[in-house]
């Protein structure tokens, strides 16, 4: 649909073309990113500090955002939110995803009793119902960042895995593999130089795709109260934490609803909108 | 209006990724009279199919008609509206496609979709077209006609299928038909059987039609002109007779003279004597599960031997589904043998590839038949050939380079290419890169997989020209599968003709003419030649085509 839309809007850059819409969404990716990283240089005040005298004050001058619950700083809780928010679910897709399509690729190039028991596996792990095993496992073992970077990687670890094996098996019926293997190649060769370039364009697009779930996943466990701990708090906390705000319309639950969806929306607007390369023979 | 069809100045452009437009057909004009059948040929990317196509009023996507007259049947196709176009596909005007199993709908039974026309244009009741239906069926000398019908497209055979395509085109009694490409993918033996249907049907009807074809030879027994097309321009137009013996564009002579096998000269170096390179015992493979006895349920090659002597070439003839490209990759390893010996170069070779030496790997190669799926379509071509020499020679990037640089001059490819990738190349120059790949292995033995079968025939003769140089240089020797005897003809020394898995027959090329087999009698007799009246005048021994031929 976006890419109908956005067909006739499309201009060229580098030998690649590229859309107002897939500029747009990066533009607000690169912002929370680079908020991310400077965070605790650009926060106006400390995030644990009481800086109001009243609680869900509104938007105004020295507190741009308001304040939270507790008369603190909101838009230095958001910066900082955001740290934790993209940082976490960065980390998790990154491994999700590194994991999930390197043994996906293994899992197809060798096939057999391997690739029977670890889909087998990993469907059962697929089965399992991510908030709830999330609940089981910070209930278990509690909450640290580790722990959660590592529990959303392994939820998200199947998908990744299906979505990759399902590229790979296409890929790997293909002659340039057959005469690579009688060529006498590795398995790491195999999948690191035949397989993988040819279907790391999808991989990517899944990659951000799972980062959206990840972010929403981690705000929905931190909104359970199974995320981050105060006085630290991700964006799905704050939400939480400033829900007694909704009936006076306090700029403290609503910003960081705002923020989450900006991201999340910005991503999946961006997978939507790739640059494409052009391929013309003689232009 | 005196003809069927008038094609003036046609024009169609296509739009590129980068939306730079490029004009494919640039200005074609062409007549067809009532009832008169004219072949379209060229090589892949000439025009041809895209021209076919708009007697239709259809471009394919992408595509757009730009200028120009299409009048079929005195309507201007390219002026109509969609819904007008609609209405003349199927009565007036109906196709069929190069490939009649991708054309089918595998869920619903052969009779429901060849009567869909009647349907939808309501021609005729229901029972009158099933009558129709059978009628035609039986007029394009299909077996059981009555009952044909009620089976699904995946229980008749491909030949069957292309035959069942044009009763589906035939139903709404159209007055001019568009053929693109219908035999291609068929083997010569079952070739005959549906060109001659094709041309009873179109005769007794007096249906015009449009043949596209790059086969000179299929063009030669069906048509009554022939239109030459290249670059989306016409570049002669005359009667088949006329083509065929006083052609006068240099493309149209290219074409015939490609056609004509240059007969291989007998090598000089014969003092040392025959040594063989690779020799096969009673090999068997298969697929399915192996039973108690060692062999698989359904053997694919059966009990073959065969020995390729230092130098020379073996050529493995035979239809779809004999087993000849099932015994390349058991040759070669990759799919590997249940039972027999394969003794390469003095020593015996493990069956399974991943358990043969990195050498022996080395030396023998094998080349497939589709250079696109054979090619890595993510790596550009100096990737791609260096790979080998990275492999197993262990040379710096330097020497690499070097080396594809003379690689590349060797298959005749500029060295500019190196930087491109595989989709920004050509049928023919894919499959020289391709076997570039192969020589870069620096192998005694090339194992050659229908090589030339994609590809146009001239682009073809040119492939076989070079390999034949390049054995005279490197010494190679090759094994050459096709299901086209010119080409196995025109390179190897002995010629293995295979039927169900077996071998049915060993000779030499000029023995062709007196095969002793016969299957090889029916194979050898089925391929057709330029001599126009070659089909008319075809006999064969019926009995030999009930028991070998797939009808």
């Amino acid at each position: 649909m976006t890419v109908a839309r956005a067909a006739s809007s499309r201009r060229s850059f580098l030998g690649h073309s590229y859309n107002l819409v897939g500029v747009v969404a990066s533009l607000v990716i690169l912002a929370w990113t680079l908020v991310a990283i400077f965070a605790p240089y650009i926060i106006p005040h400390p995030i644990g500090d009481i800086v109001d005298d009243d609680y869900f004050g509104p938007m105004r001058q020295g507190l741009w955002l308001g304040s939270d619950y507790l008369g603190r700083d909101m838009l230095s809780r958001v910066l900082m939110g955001a740290r934790y928010t993209v940082g976490i679910s960065l980390a998790a897709v990154s491994i999700a995803c590194f994991s999930g399509v390197v043994l996906g690729m293994i899992a197809a190039v060798t096939g057999g009793w391997f690739d029977t028991c670890l889909s087998r596996f990993l469907d059962a792990m697929n089965s399992i119902p991510s908030k709830l095993f999330g609940l089981v496992v910070v209930a278990a073992v509690g909450s640290s960042i580790p722990v959660l970077i590592l529990t959303l990687a392994v939820i998200y670890i199947p998908g990744a895995y299906r979505f990759a094996r399902a590229l790979a098996v296409n890929i790997n019926t293909m002659d340039f593999i057959t005469v690579a293997r009688v060529r006498g190649e590795s398995t790491i060769y195999l999948i690191g130089s035949e397989i993988l370039p040819n279907i790391i364009r999808p991989v990517l697009a899944d990659f951000g795709l799972r980062f959206v779930f990840i972010v929403l996943l981690l705000s929905g466990l931190s909104f359970l109260g199974l995320g981050l701990q105060p006085p630290l708090a991700d964006w799905g906390a704050l939400v939480r934490e400033n829900i007694g705000g909704l009936p006076f319309a306090a700029p403290a639950v609503i910003v960081p609803s705002l923020a989450i969806a900006s991201l999340t929306i910005s991503v999946n607007l961006l997978i939507d909108n790739l640059p494409q390369k052009i391929r013309d023979r003689d232009a | 209006m005196t003809n069927l069809v008038e094609v003036r100045n046609l024009r169609i452009e296509a739009k590129t990724d980068a939306g730079r437009l490029v004009e494919i057909i640039k200005g074609v004009s062409l007549d067809i009279a009532d009832g008169e059948i004219v072949a379209l040929i060229g090589e892949s990317g000439s025009g041809k199919t895209t021209v076919a196509l708009s007697l239709m009023g259809y471009a394919r996507p992408g595509c757009r008609i730009t200028g120009g007259e299409i009048n079929v049947n005195g309507k201007n196709m390219a002026a109509l509206t969609e819904r007008g176009r609609a209405r003349l596909r199927g009565t007036d005007i109906a196709y069929v496609p190069q490939s009649a199993a991708a054309a089918f709908n595998p869920s619903s039974t052969i009779m429901e979709q060849v009567i869909e026309v009647t349907r939808i244009h309501g021609l005729m009741p229901p029972e009158q077209a099933r009558k129709r239906a059978v009628e035609l069926f039986r007029a394009l000398s299909l077996p059981d006609p009555d009952g044909i019908g009620a089976r699904y497209p995946h229980q008749v055979s491909g030949g069957q299928l292309q035959r069942l395509a044009a009763a589906m085109a035939l139903i709404g009694d159209p007055k001019l038909v568009i053929f693109d490409e219908p035999t291609t993918a068929l083997d010569v033996t079952t070739q005959i059987d549906v060109l001659k249907a094709f041309k009873s049907v179109m005769k007794a009807g007096g249906i015009a039609g449009v043949y596209v074809s790059h086969d000179l030879a299929v063009v030669a027994q069906i048509a009554d002109r022939i239109v030459v097309l290249k670059g989306g321009e016409v570049q002669e137009t005359g009667t088949t007779a006329g083509i065929l013996s006083a052609a006068q564009h240099p493309y149209t002579r290219e074409l015939l003279a490609a056609f004509e096998p240059k007969s291989r000269q007998i090598r000089a170096d014969e003092d040392s004597g025959p040594k063989p390179l690779l020799r096969i015992d009673n090999l068997t493979a298969g697929y399915g599960p192996v039973k108690r006895d060692g062999q698989p349920v359904i053997r694919a090659v059966d009990s073959v031997s065969l020995i390729v002597e230092k130098g020379r070439n073996l050529g493995v003839i035979g239809e779809s589904g004999c087993g000849k490209s099932t015994l390349a990759r058991a040759i070669a390893g990759i799919h590997p043998a249940a039972t027999g010996d394969i003794v390469f170069d003095g020593k015996a070779l493990e069956r399974a590839a991943r358990k043969r030496t990195r050498d022996q790997l080395r030396e023998m190669q094998i080349v497939f038949q589709y250079a696109d799926t054979a090619l890595n379509p993510a790596k550009p071509i100096e990737d791609i050939i260096s790979r080998p020499l990275a492999f197993y020679h262990g040379l710096d990037r330097q020497a690499r380079s070097k080396r594809v640089d003379e690689l590349l001059d060797m298959v005749r490819l500029p060295r500019s290419l190196r930087y491109r990738h595989p989709s920004e190349l050509s049928g023919g120059q894919k499959q020289r890169v391709n076997f570039a790949r192969a020589l870069a292995a620096g192998p005694k033995l090339i194992i050659c997989d229908e090589i030339t079968s994609a590809l146009d025939t001239v682009v073809a003769s040119a492939v076989i020209e070079l390999l034949k140089e390049l054995q005279r240089e490197l010494g190679l020797s090759y094994i050459f599968i096709s299901h086209d005897l010119s080409v196995v003809e025109a390179i190897c020394d002995e010629i293995m003709v295979m039927y169900n898995g077996e071998r049915v027959e060993q000779i030499t090329p000029d023995k062709v003419k007196s095969p002793t087999h016969p299957y090889s009698k029916l194979l050898f007799s089925s391929v057709p030649k330029l001599d126009p009246t070659w089909l008319d005048g075809l006999v064969r021994d019926p009995e030999l085509v009930t028991q070998y031929g797939h009808r």
